[in-house]
């Protein structure tokens, strides 16, 4: 009897297509809504916290003009130049100093071509900013003093100018200027802010200020804290010096910066915190409009099936066997559409990963938690309502309009 | 010898206080087997209602019932659902046909629920649609039969788990003329050949010819029982 109750379930499954359908698209979209939304939460935020790893804690930016102040502020503020880098160097707070002169330039080889980030620096920017070197070499000594014709580029540039083949050794031109590739960066992926850093061309800073800027400045100063010394200490240091070489009078303000990396990092903390809050609460509330969806698919497909219940009862059927019936449609209706929701969530939140360069981090509580709730949402609103319709004398249940 | 059914004053009542309806009012009927009755009477004279309670499909409010013997108020509501499974077979003015699907298997329906075996279901239910005179027609869902056909379906499914007691109402109410003689004759027939007993209510005159006894409500009330000569004998 069991059987034959569960094969009438299943029979009135496929006899009602569209209602099955829609009843089965509700939980579909409920689950996978909920399931993309929290994955893709969480994967930016395994990203974000692997950014600030990235950032590496002891590392602080000069830069000139005082924080906090409008834009066209900074302007006013004299920029370094890169007698004040070797001033830096003589800091023994500090292990690493590097110049950075930025620039947006088209870097062809051959037929290719790819406008990138131009950043004329020295060896010393490689070590503060954790690079590697996949292929090649860093500049020498010479090279970062001289302003030789020579550049290190990024994962991203060498796939654009070169495809597979090896790029050191061969000329690009950027600009108008010709550098030879001496080396390869090991590929970071995308930033902190989602950035593509491997979108890079490496000079040194004098070619660049040179060549491509045509200006004797240095936009910002990157230091690296020495082993050992504390961070507040450097900065004081820094300061001192840097007012002292700007020739700012006791009582006057900075016209320069120095951002500790470790701000950035709790900056970036506490907005990935809030981030996750946001996409819990739009979370929980693609749950409920899901929810809410299944909840009226199936009221109004019992509401319409209580004629049918009625002619069961007519001819015969008892009240739990009719609500046998309905329970395993809900259940079938609901498992279904669940299985085919987190498969569809998933789906788009890998694709979303890919997309946005984030890692693709599945979760199985959030999986069970979405199902769960769908489940249980399809399985009560098909069977409490049904229950109560076989509960009616059958006369009232084939009255039903 | 106990009389298959036996309603003794059986009351039923719709509402409460000042706005309180009596549907009926202390029926006393007696229906013996092999009897085809046809219960007549105006709108709102309660007969439906007697129909109703007759089937188990629904309770009276005071009064006795007794179905072969025995008191239906003392079943539970499982127990009346066994009792419509055994014992009666309905047919209704509006068919009450599962949509979207097929005349076999809307003939099969009571039978799955008397758990018979898959083969013995479809064989029966062949064997009732074919009394009915639908060979050809199994797998012909509600929507591509006519009034007619629908109708004899519905028959066929009161037919075949063989009832005691077949329950009409209003059986020719959505049907022309045609195809209404067509179901009395089938039911005459049944009624004749089978000695199924059958209860049917109509306000039609024509249709209550082809019964052997006629009842007459009126205001909750049986105003004329008789013995009548069936219309069209075969």
């Amino acid at each position: 009897m069991l059987f034959e109750t569960v094969r009438l379930a299943l029979t009135a499954i496929i006899r009602n297509a569209l209602r099955s359908f829609l009843t089965v698209l509700g939980v579909v979209i409920g689950v996978a809504a909920v399931i993309a939304m929290v994955t893709v939460g969480q994967g930016s935020s395994e990203q974000v916290a692997a950014n600030v790893e990235a950032l590496g804690t002891d590392v602080l930016i000069l830069r000139p003009g005082a924080r906090m102040m409008g834009p066209g502020a900074r302007d006013n503020a004299p920029a370094f130049k890169l007698a004040d880098v070797e001033a830096l160097e003589g800091l023994g707070a500090l292990s690493a100093v590097a110049p950075v002169v930025s620039t947006s330039e088209t870097a062809v080889f051959g037929n290719a071509n790819r406008t990138t980030t131009v950043t004329g620096t020295t060896s010393a920017w490689l070590e503060i900013g954790g690079w590697e070197i996949a292929r090649g070499r860093a500049f020498t000594a010479t090279e970062d003093k001289s302003g030789a014709n020579v550049c290190i580029i990024g994962e991203t540039v060498r796939t654009t100018l070169f495809g597979a083949t090896d790029p050191t050794g061969e000329t690009i031109r950027v600009k108008a200027v010709s550098c030879q590739v001496i080396g390869l960066l090991t590929a970071k992926g995308a930033g902190s802010f989602g950035q593509d850093q491997d979108d890079i061309v490496v000079m040194p800073v004098r070619t660049v200020q040179r060549r491509l800027v045509g200006a004797q400045d240095v936009a910002s100063i990157s230091l690296q804290v020495a082993p050992g010394a504390s961070t507040d200490r450097a900065i004081a240091d820094v300061q001192t010096l840097m007012r002292e070489r700007r020739r700012i009078a006791i009582g006057e303000d900075d016209n320069f910066s120095v951002t500790d990396m470790k701000e950035i990092a709790s900056m970036l903390n506490s907005v990935n915190t809030v981030l996750t809050g946001l996409l819990s609460s739009v979370a929980a509330v693609s749950l409920l409009v899901g929810g809410i969806g299944i909840m009226n698919i199936m009221l109004v497909s019992v509401t319409e099936r209580t004629r049918e219940i009625g002619i069961r009862l007519a001819v015969g059927a008892q009240a739990r066997q009719v609500l046998t019936q309905f329970l395993v449609e809900a259940v079938v209706l609901s498992v279904l559409g669940g299985v085919l929701g987190i498969v569809t969530g998933l789906a788009l939140a890998a694709v979303a990963a890919q997309i946005m360069a984030i890692p693709f981090a599945p979760s199985l509580g959030v999986v069970a938690m979405a199902f769960g709730f769908s489940a249980l949402v399809g399985v009560i609103f098909g069977y409490f309502p049904a229950r109560a319709a076989a509960r009616l004398d059958p006369i009232d249940a084939l009255r039903h309009q | 010898m106990t009389a298959p059914i036996e309603l003794i004053g059986i009351t039923r009542t719709y509402g409460e206080g000042e706005a309180m309806v009596r549907a009926l009012d202390g029926v006393d009927l007696r229906i013996e087997a092999g009897e085809f009755v046809a219960i007549m009477g105006p709108s709102g004279s309660g007969k439906s209602t007697a129909m109703n309670i007759i089937g188990c499909l629904d309770r009276p409010s005071a009064g006795q019932y007794l179905f072969n013997g025995v008191e239906v108020a003392r079943l539970d509501q499982d127990q009346r659902a066994l009792l419509r499974r055994h014992y009666l077979g309905f047919v209704f003015q509006g068919f009450n046909l599962l949509a979207r699907t097929t005349a076999l298997e809307n003939v099969e329906l009571p039978l799955i629920y008397k758990g018979m075996a898959k083969a013995e279901r479809i064989a029966l239910a062949r064997d009732a649609l074919h009394k009915v005179g639908l060979d050809g027609r199994e797998d012909h869902t509600p929507a591509q039969l006519s009034g007619g056909q629908q109708q004899r379906v519905a028959i066929a499914r009161a037919l075949v788990s063989q009832p005691m007691v077949m329950l009409a109402d209003e059986p020719t109410g959505n049907l022309d003329t045609k195809r209404s003689v067509e179901i009395m004759e089938l039911m005459q027939r049944l009624n004749r050949e089978e000695g199924l007993t059958i209860v049917m209510v109509t306000h039609e005159e024509d249709m209550a010819a082809y019964a052997s006894r006629l009842v007459v409500f009126t205001d909750g009330r049986v105003v004329r029982d008789e013995k009548v000569e069936a219309r069209h004998a075969l």
